[in-house]
Order: C-alpha cells, then structure tokens, then sequence
C-alpha cells in the first residue's frame, strides 16, 4: 500500500514538475498519431521514430528559430476511425497542433475537410489523394515527396534506362502486381497511358489482400512472361512475391519494387531470393549523410532514441521519418521567416508548407544531401518533389546500394488526370478554387 | 494442359499449408467443442518466440525445443485457467473465451517480443524443380517448388503421426472416447481434464511447426495471423471433427482456389475472388454435406 | 433501488402489455432520454460528440444487429462489417444516382443490406451451428471484393476513399443550404441529435420485436430449431426473418457509420477486423440483450481511448509509449473478456441485472 502511494505521489510530482518545465519557455506542439503496433508496426515505428529522433535533435540544437518542438503520440493502430478520434483529441491540446501527420492514405484523406474546416494542415509525404496536389483546391493538403503517378513514369523512366532508352521500350512487356486495394488500383489507369505513350504492352495482375499467397499471379506471369514485373505491393505481399518468384524461376532482377515496396522490412524476411531486389525510393537507406550521424551522436548518444533496435537506424522507413522530420521542420522554419521567430498557428505553418522550397544548398546546411530530393512546393504543385532514386537490395551484405541518380517523373502526363480529378472534387463539394497569382500567395496565409 | 497441371499441382501444394493451420482446429473442436479462434496468435507467438531466439543468437536446435516447451506449458496453462473454468458452457461462451484468449496472445506476444517484420530461413531450398529438365520423358513443361513439397511431407509425416497416436494410444483411445460424450467418457473414468491438457499441448506443438513454416513462406510478423483465414473454409469443408478431412479439404481448397482465381476470374471482369471464391467452394460443399466432407452427423431429438 | 415489483395491480390489458410496467422505470427511461437530448446537447464538447457519442451509437446499432441474429436466434454471424458495408454503399448511392433524402436512403440501405442478408442468410435453412459462419464469411469477403473491384460503386473515385459532399447532406427541405440543413447535418451536435433519434427508433423497434410473437420465435429457433418446428414454428421463415431484419440494422449502421460518423466512404473500414470487434461487443455486452448491446458497444470502443488517457494524465501527455499502452489494453481486454465469461457468461447484461437485484435489498441483504 504504501508504495502505491509513493508511486502514485512521485507521478504527480512528476506531473507537475513537467508541466512547469514546459510552460516556462515557448513550444509548437505537434500531435504524433503513430502505430506501433498491429499488421502496420514495423512502418510505423520506423517512420514516427525518425521524425522523433529528428525533432530531439534538432531541439538539443535549441529548437527552430529558439522555439521548441513538444509533441504526444496517440496509436491509430492505422485505423482510420482511430486516427480521426486522435485528430480530434490532440488537435487543441498546448495551445494547438501546427499540423497533422498520420502517414496513412486513409486518415488523411478522412482529413481533408475537416483540416480544411480546422486550418489545420494534413501532411502526407509521398503517398495521399493524387488530386490533392492542387493546392488552389486542397488548399490545407500536402504531399511533399512524390505522387503515384510520378511514382510510376519513374519506373518506367528507369525501365527505359535499363534498356538503353525509352525507344527501346517498344514491344516490351510490363506486368504490374497490385495489392487488391484502392492503393494498389490507383496506378492502374496511368500505367495503360504510360505504355501507350511508349508503346510498350501493360497487364495489371491483382494479389488480393493480404497477399500471404501468390501461387496463382505467379502463374499468370509465367505464362504472359513480361519483361518487367513491377510490384505495387503492400507489407507481406512484398516479400511474399519476391520468395514465389524465386520459386517460379522469375529473375528478380526483373521486379521493380514501388515506394511502399521499398523498405527494408519488405527484403529481409525474403531472405536469399531478394538479393537483386530494385526499388524505387525517395530517401536511400544507410547512415553516410552528415544529419543521420548527428542524430546518432547527439540524440543516441545522449539515451533519448526513440528506436529500441538500433539495427534500423538508416533503415528505409527509419530514413523516410527523418526526412519527414526536415520537410516539417522547414516548412515551421520557412513560415517563421515570414511570420517571426515565435510559436506559430496551424494556418501560418500552413503558409510555411506552401512556400517550402529546399534547394541544394539548404540541403547541404542541413547535412542531408543525398536523403532529401530538392523540393519547390507552391500553390498549385502541393508534392514539389516528382524525384526518386532507385537502390537495389545486397542480401548478402544486408544494404541497400543506390544504383541510379534521381529521375524525374512525367509531370505533363499526370497533370491532366490530377486535374480532372480536382476540379470534379472541387464541383462535388462547392469548393472555389482560390487564385494562385504570386502576389496573393503572401497574404492568403489564414484562407 | 500442361499449364492446367501446374495450376492444379501447385494449388494442391498450397492446399497441404492450409491443411497445416487446419489440423490445429481440428483437434480442438474435435476433444472439447472448441472453435478455437486463438489458432492464428498462438501460430504468431510460436513463430515470433523462435525467430526472436534464434536473432538473439540461439541455437537452431535449443531455440526449437525452448518454444516447444512454451507451447506445451501455454497449452496446459489455457486449459487450467480458461477451459476448465468453463467446462459445461455452451458452445458459444466456449468460443468466445478463445476470442478472448486471442485478444491476450496478441497483446503478449506483441508485447514480450515486437510488431517488427522477422526474416525466417528453416534452410528448405526455395529453388524450383523444372519437370521437363528432371523428367524429359513426360513432356510436361511444370514448376514445382521444392519448398511445398518439403512442407508437404512435414505435413504428411505429421498427419500420419497424430493419426497414429489417435488409433493405437490409450490417450488417443480417451480422446475418441471425449470427444463422442463428455459425460459418458467421465463416467466410465476418464480424465477430462487431463485429456483436454494434452489436447492443448499437442497443438501447441502443431501451431510451432506451421508458425515454422508459415513463417518461411511469408515471414514472420502479425500478418502470420491472416493464415488461419486460409485454414477456416478447409477444416469446414473437411468437417469439423476429422483429421483426414483437414487434409481433403485442404486440397479441395487450394485446388479450387488457384483454378478460380486463374480461369473463373475472367468472368468478373478482373481478378483477386481467391478470398471468397473459397468460402463459395465450401459453402457449395457445405449445402451438400451440411457438416462437411467427414464430419459427424449430427442426430437431433427433441 | 427503492422500488420493487412486486405488489401492483394491473387493472387493464393495455398496461399489462406496457413496454416498462413500472412507473419508476418509465421515469428513469425518460428522465435519461432527457439528459442525452437536452443536458448532453447543450454541453458536450465537438471531441464528445464527433468522436465518443455518435460512433458508440453507432457501433451500439450495429452490435444490436448482430445481437439479433446471434443472441436472439442463435445464428453465428462473422459478416457484420461486410453487412454494414452493403448499407453505407448502398446509402451513398441511392444519394448520389436517385438524389434520395438522407434519412430516406438510410432506410432503404438498410433494406438493401437486409436483402443481401437474406441472401447469404440461406445457407443457415441447410447449415448449422459453427459452420455457418462459412457463409457469412463469405459475405464479409464478398463485400471488400466487389467494392473494390468495381469502382463505379464508388463513382470511380481512384483514391478508394470518398469525402462525402456536403450536398449529399439533404433532410427533407431542399437543398443543403437550409437554415435547417446547416443546424442538423453540418453541425456535430445536429448529428449527434440525428444518430440518437435513429438510434432510439431502432432501439424501440427492437424491444418491441422481440417481445412480440417475432421475437419468441426467434427464441424458439435458437433454444432448439427442431423442437420449434414441432410446435409449428416456420423455422425457414424465422431464420430468413432475423437475417433481414439483423442486416437491416447492420446496413442502417454501416451508413450512419459513413454518413454521422467518419463523414467519408472507404470500404477498408468495414474489414473483417471490425466484424470480430462487433463480435467482441456482443460478447461483452450480453447475448440477447438490448441494453448489453450498447453497454459491449461502449465498452469495446470506449476502453482503449479511456486507457490512453488514463496514461496520458497519471504520466503525463505522451511519455508513455503507446505500443505498451496498446499491447496491455490488449491483455486487459483479453482478461476482462474471459474472467467475465467465467464468473458471467451472460456478460455485462447480466451483471447489471445482478446488481439490479442486489440493490432491491440493499442495504439490508439477508
């Protein structure tokens, strides 16, 4: 009895003592909607944990512009009914979340409206609703990275490399194997344009969910034999279709692994039959860039890591948390430059979004070049980036190598079915699209 | 033809992995009229507690014997603190215990161990076997995997061991005697409890061996505990109380589920019906055989 | 409790058929619907209502729905979700293609979904027992496939998910820029007084089925199907009946689960996951009981965010790490779930009635 009462006492000591602390100095809070466990774990941790570990670092260094990131996490276990309820639970705490990050295509596209009714930005780094580019018409929504579509000219880009041109690309045969969801049909459509513009033949082959079994679309690609199989897969489907291709005799070489095919969680359990394995990625995995070695000395080093397996440091997911962690960072950075060095509102940050442009050189300062890809977000291009490099997966050596320089995606292509996509969203939900002339841009910071 | 015959092979293959999950409901319902629905964690906890060992270093061999020994003594520890308090509920409170059950193992396993994506390589050869290089004479352009058939024969060899022990043990003989009357069987002197505890045990050993291989062929991580999907329409087809069935049903699922999803989807206008294209196989089966293939008849009195 | 039975005179048919015989209870009944329409309206908070209140009506109607094929009738049903997906699809485009009014296209979802429910409800006439769940597992399946290999169900929106448009919010004046409109479908409080008043209809309905000659032949049918039949029991109708009308609550739930709730349409949400956690609710709650549907609804739901906040205060926000929240949440859920089949097996339900007959004596128990 009296020890619960001294744990009990302690807690509340602890409580307050916290509580102190924080109010003394000025914070922006940031609500950390993560899942860590469930089917979904390992992206999860992964992710939040290098946006974790980048935000520690960056407030030993005494935070942006002097003011400090603080931050919650409540697990959505990647539901989205559990990820609204966070929303709604965190969004007001600390004077206010700046923004909202659930790294899920289905919390975040539940958001919209309501970040839009809220002025909260929704950030949704290389994933989300494609038409949400349109930054006139989505105008609280953000994708910085890449989108599907530039995801698949890249693929294809890259083929084309493989083949000594895209002329070259001619008569050859692409397979596509999909995770049955929207996720995995999204890219359907883009690919038929995109082989009809290069003239090579496309078959999309469905896996449904969750794809712990592949014997009969292995089957199928073994009678259609295509050139190429890229795979739009989705956590077990990965290593699941490179283990069935090795039983199947397909080089995998061959298959071209997406962005959410890409992590090191998706080769590893495959073991021997991913060696070879290529992957597009916006983020090479490793620990050589200078901020990845920072956050292990300083952050590490001082015992405030969030990873408990200090084996996934440089780890795919791992490496895509820090680099959500600078694109949110900048853009708090970016809107201080304009607004103060101060605790911003969630309708500046969203004005920091927007105008969030990383050049070489700024990446350079930041010690992240090679991990992060330039951006140039604006009021109509809420993705900016349409870069991706491709690594491909040593199993021997247990890395990933980068095999390629960044490539660009077909950005004309995807244009018009982005655009039809919004403007159809836009007339659905009586949305006015807002004018995006350069002068406006300063002032519609609070639409 | 040819490519007919591969589909059929290796869907029979996949068949024989259900088959594996499939075994482990049946022994429980088939002792205790239990549907066990903790199958699938219990297959997540065996596998995650082996591959975590054998990461932190332990021996191949003493991991295999340590997660064993868990297994039995998880089994007995069900037994005396879930199953036995319940003794003489309906069926449905029985169920319902074991969803409980689940929801406790997922939270453990998870717990104790991690959510993390495990790498599992049992050492099996993952190579295909060319039919037509291995056997010229029979002109059939076929894919094997040797990895299926590996876990074929395991299944097999098991099979054939449990229906062994159920036919020549005493224990075995109990437990036939259990699983026709409870009542008659405790009259006539026979340790329920004790019976249900081995009953426990011994799938614990089963969800060891198929969280094994289940977690080579797809790794290991909460998704491992999808598995048992694939195992719910075969132990229906097969009855619910018979091991042989597990195993017929297994091929009829598998079989039909790769020959749909490669000739019948076309008719949908698309592709991905494997899921309910094999409920709709065992509901077929099951509209003519309401209690499966070998499944008791039930006789009814008022 | 300081009221009993016991003692009172029925002095015409029309109050011995009353839904509450006692006046004490018909006080509580209304004194609560008072509360919840005037009290809770008033004060609670948008976080109470967009994320608390009107997604454990929600569940509640649709743990009910269960409750009638599983803990009235006896029917083991695994499609709950599948079943609730065929009512929001359904929902959202009889809006979209025939411009229904929404209270209107709920009704009618839930007719849909309870055809559909007869459908797969079929197989039980031949099937038994556990292996019924074959076929509305089937159905479950049935469901996360069609809508997502058909697209137009979706009006070929890629993205798989759809922010339902504000003009899909109509009642019954026009268009949805009506003063009444923006009071009751664009407020959380209008939602909120709009999921209760469904909610408390369907509830009625209910209590009322089942303690009709519907009802206790759906009883007979679940005590013993055979021994029913004898007594003149049209067992297939009763069966198909309770399908319908079980699937008529889960297609009701599915749409206000899109419309009400989330406010978008993805049929991800209703996986099989959430066919087991309805599950789970009417374990919970009470086989057979309307009341232990709500209280499972809220207990299932209402649990793991109460566990992170409990956290969160006693440790202050956000220092506790959530995937041991989450994992002992689960082995408490587990725990609580067993011990309470073990020491009740007729779950929350039963407790409360327990409690309800020891309070008659307190306090002074013999």
């Amino acid at each position: 009895m009296k020890t619960r009462v001294m744990v009990l006492a302690s807690a509340l000591v602890a409580m307050l003592g916290m509580s102190s602390i924080v109010s003394a100095e000025e914070t922006m809070y940031v609500p950390i909607p993560s899942y860590r466990v469930g089917p979904y774990a390992a992206g999860g941790t992964g992710y939040f944990g290098g946006i974790l570990d980048y935000y520690n670092l960056l407030n030993a260094r005494g935070g942006i512009g002097g003011v400090k990131l603080i931050w919650s996490e409540c697990e959505t276990e990647y539901s989205v009914e559990r990820g609204v309820e966070c929303y709604k639970r965190l969004k007001d705490r600390e004077g206010g979340a700046v923004f909202f990050d659930p790294l899920s295509v289905g919390i975040s596209t539940a958001l919209i409206e309501t970040g839009r009714a809220d002025k909260m930005p929704i950030i949704a780094v290389n994933h989300g609703k494609t038409a949400g580019q349109r930054g006139d018409i989505f105008p609280y929504y953000f994708m910085p990275g890449i989108n599907t579509y530039d995801e698949h000219s890249i693929m294809v880009h890259y083929i084309g490399g493989l083949e000594g041109g895209m002329e070259n690309l001619k008569g050859k045969k692409i397979a596509m194997l999909f995770h049955g969801s929207p996720y995995g049909r999204e890219a359907i459509a883009f690919m038929d344009s995109m082989c009809e513009k290069h003239g090579c033949s496309h078959e999309a082959i469905e896996v449904p969910h969750p794809g712990n079994e592949q014997q009969s679309q292995w089957l199928k690609i073994r009678k259609s034999k295509p050139d190429y199989v890229l795979l739009r897969g989705w956590g077990v489907m990965n290593p699941v279709a490179m283990q069935t291709a090795k039983r199947m005799g397909f080089p995998v070489s061959r298959l071209i692994g997406n962005i959410w095919s890409n992590s090191d969680e998706d080769v590893i359990p495959a073991g021997g039959a991913a060696n070879g394995y290529q992957a597009i990625t916006t983020h090479p995995a490793g620990t050589d860039f200078k901020v990845v070695q920072d956050i292990i000395a300083d952050v590490y080093g001082a015992g405030k890591g969030d990873l408990q397996d200090k084996s996934r440091l440089g780890s795919v997911y791992w490496n895509l948390g820090v680099l959500a962690g600078v694109v949110h960072t900048e853009a708090l950075r970016i809107a201080q430059e304009r607004f103060g060095n101060r605790a911003l509102s969630s309708s500046e940050t969203r004005w920091g979004f927007e105008n969030l442009v990383l050049t070489a050189e700024r990446i350079e300062e930041l010690g992240a070049t090679g991990l992060v890809p330039e951006l140039n977000l604006n009021c109509m291009d809420h993705v900016g980036g349409h870069l991706a490099k491709f690594q491909q997966w040593d199993a021997n050596a247990r890395q990933w190598n980068i095999v390629s320089d960044w490539i660009e995606g077909d950005v004309e292509l995807s244009q018009s079915i982005i655009d039809a996509g919004a403007e159809k969203y836009a007339a659905d939900n009586n949305i006015e699209p807002r004018p995006c002339s350069a002068d406006s841009n300063d002032d519609d910071f609070d639409l | 033809m040819a490519f007919f015959l591969e589909v059929l092979v290796g869907g029979l293959l996949s068949g024989v992995m259900y088959s594996l999950v499939a075994i482990g409901f049946v022994l429980i319902y088939k002792s205790s009229g239990v549907f066990n629905f903790a199958q699938g964690t219990m297959l997540l906890l065996a596998a995650l507690t082996f591959v975590s060992m054998t990461e932190r270093q332990v021996d191949f061999k003493i991991a295999f014997i340590i997660t064993l020994v868990m297994m039995v003594v998880l089994g007995i520890i069900v037994e005396r603190t879930v199953m036995r308090p319940l003794a003489n509920q309906s069926l449905l409170s029985l169920f319902m215990a074991t969803v409980g059950l689940n929801y406790f193992l997922e939270g453990l396993a998870q717990g104790v161990w991690d959510s993390a994506v495990h790498g599992l390589e049992l050492g099996i050869s993952n190579d295909p076997i060319f039919l037509i290089d291995e056997f010229p004479a029979l002109g059939l352009d076929i894919i094997i995997s040797q990895f299926d058939i590996a876990a074929a024969v395991i299944a097999g060899t098991m099979i054939l061991g449990l229906t062994l022990f159920f036919q020549y043990t005493r224990t075995g003989l109990s437990l036939r005697a259990v699983s026709d009357d409870h009542m008659a069987a405790m009259a006539v002197g026979i340790p329920l409890n004790r019976i249900w505890a081995i009953v426990w045990a011994v799938t614990g050993v089963i969800c060891l061996i198929a969280g094994l291989l289940w977690g080579d062929r797809v790794s290991v991580s909460f998704t491992l505990t999808a598995a048992v999907l694939k195992g719910l329409p075969v132990i229906l087809i097969g009855g619910l109380t018979s091991i042989p069935g597990a195993i017929v049903g297994g091929l009829i699922i598998g079989a039909s589920e790769k020959l749909g999803e490669i000739y019948l989807a076309e008719l949908f206008g698309g592709q991905g019906i494997e899921h309910w294209w094999a409920y709709t196989t065992a509901l077929i089966f099951l509209m003519i055989r309401p209690t499966g293939i070998f499944g008791e008849k039930q006789i009814e009195r008022v | 409790m300081y009221y009993r039975e016991a003692g009172r005179l029925v002095k015409s048919f029309a109050s011995d058929r009353r839904m509450l015989p006692l006046m004490e209870d018909r006080w509580i009944v209304i004194a609560f619907l008072a509360f919840m329409y005037i009290v809770v309206t008033a004060t609670a908070s948008d976080y109470l209502f967009s994320a608390i209140l009107i997604p454990m009506m929600v569940l509640g109607v649709a743990t009910l729905g269960l409750n009638i094929a599983t803990g009235y009738t006896g029917q083991l049903s695994l499609g709950t979700a599948g079943f609730m997906c065929f009512g929001a699809f359904a929902a959202f485009n009889l809006v979209l293609r025939l411009e229904m009014y929404l209270p209107f296209a709920f009704f009618f979802a839930g007719v849909i979904a309870g055809l559909v429910g007869i459908v797969f409800g079929l197989p039980a006439l031949r099937i038994k027992g556990f292996y019924l769940i074959v076929s509305t597992l089937a159905a479950q399946f049935f469901a996360e496939w069609v809508f997502n290999a058909y697209p137009w169900f979706l009006d070929n929106n890629s993205s798989g998910v759809v922010a339902l448009p504000p003009h899909h919010y109509k009642v019954f004046l026009g268009q949805e820029s009506t003063p009444f409109n923006a009071v009751f479908w664009h407020s959380y409080q209008g939602r909120y007084l709009i999921t209760l008043t469904i909610t408390l209809l369907l509830v009625l309905a209910c209590k009322n089925m089942v303690r009709s000659a519907t009802g206790r032949n759906w009883m007979a049918v679940r005590d013993m199907d055979i021994a029913a039949n004898v007594i003149g029991i049209s067992v297939a109708k009763t069966k198909l009946m309770a399908f319908f009308i079980s699937t008529f609550y889960c297609g009701v739930a599915g749409a206000m689960y899109a419309y009400c709730y989330i406010g978008n349409l993805d049929f991800m949400i209703f996986n099989l996951r959430r066919s087991f956690l309805i599950m789970f609710m009417v374990i919970v709650g009470g086989l057979g009981s309307i009341l232990g549907s709500f209280l499972g609804a809220i207990f299932v739901y209402g649990w793991p965010i109460l566990i992170t906040r409990m956290g969160d205060w006693i440790f202050g926000g956000g220092t506790l790490d959530t995937a041991f929240v989450e994992n002992n949440s689960k082995i408490v859920v587990g725990t609580i779930i067993i011990v309470l089949l073990i020491r009740e097996p007729g779950g929350f339900a039963a407790l409360w009635l327990t409690t309800k007959k020891k309070l008659r004596s307190w306090p002074f128990a013999n």
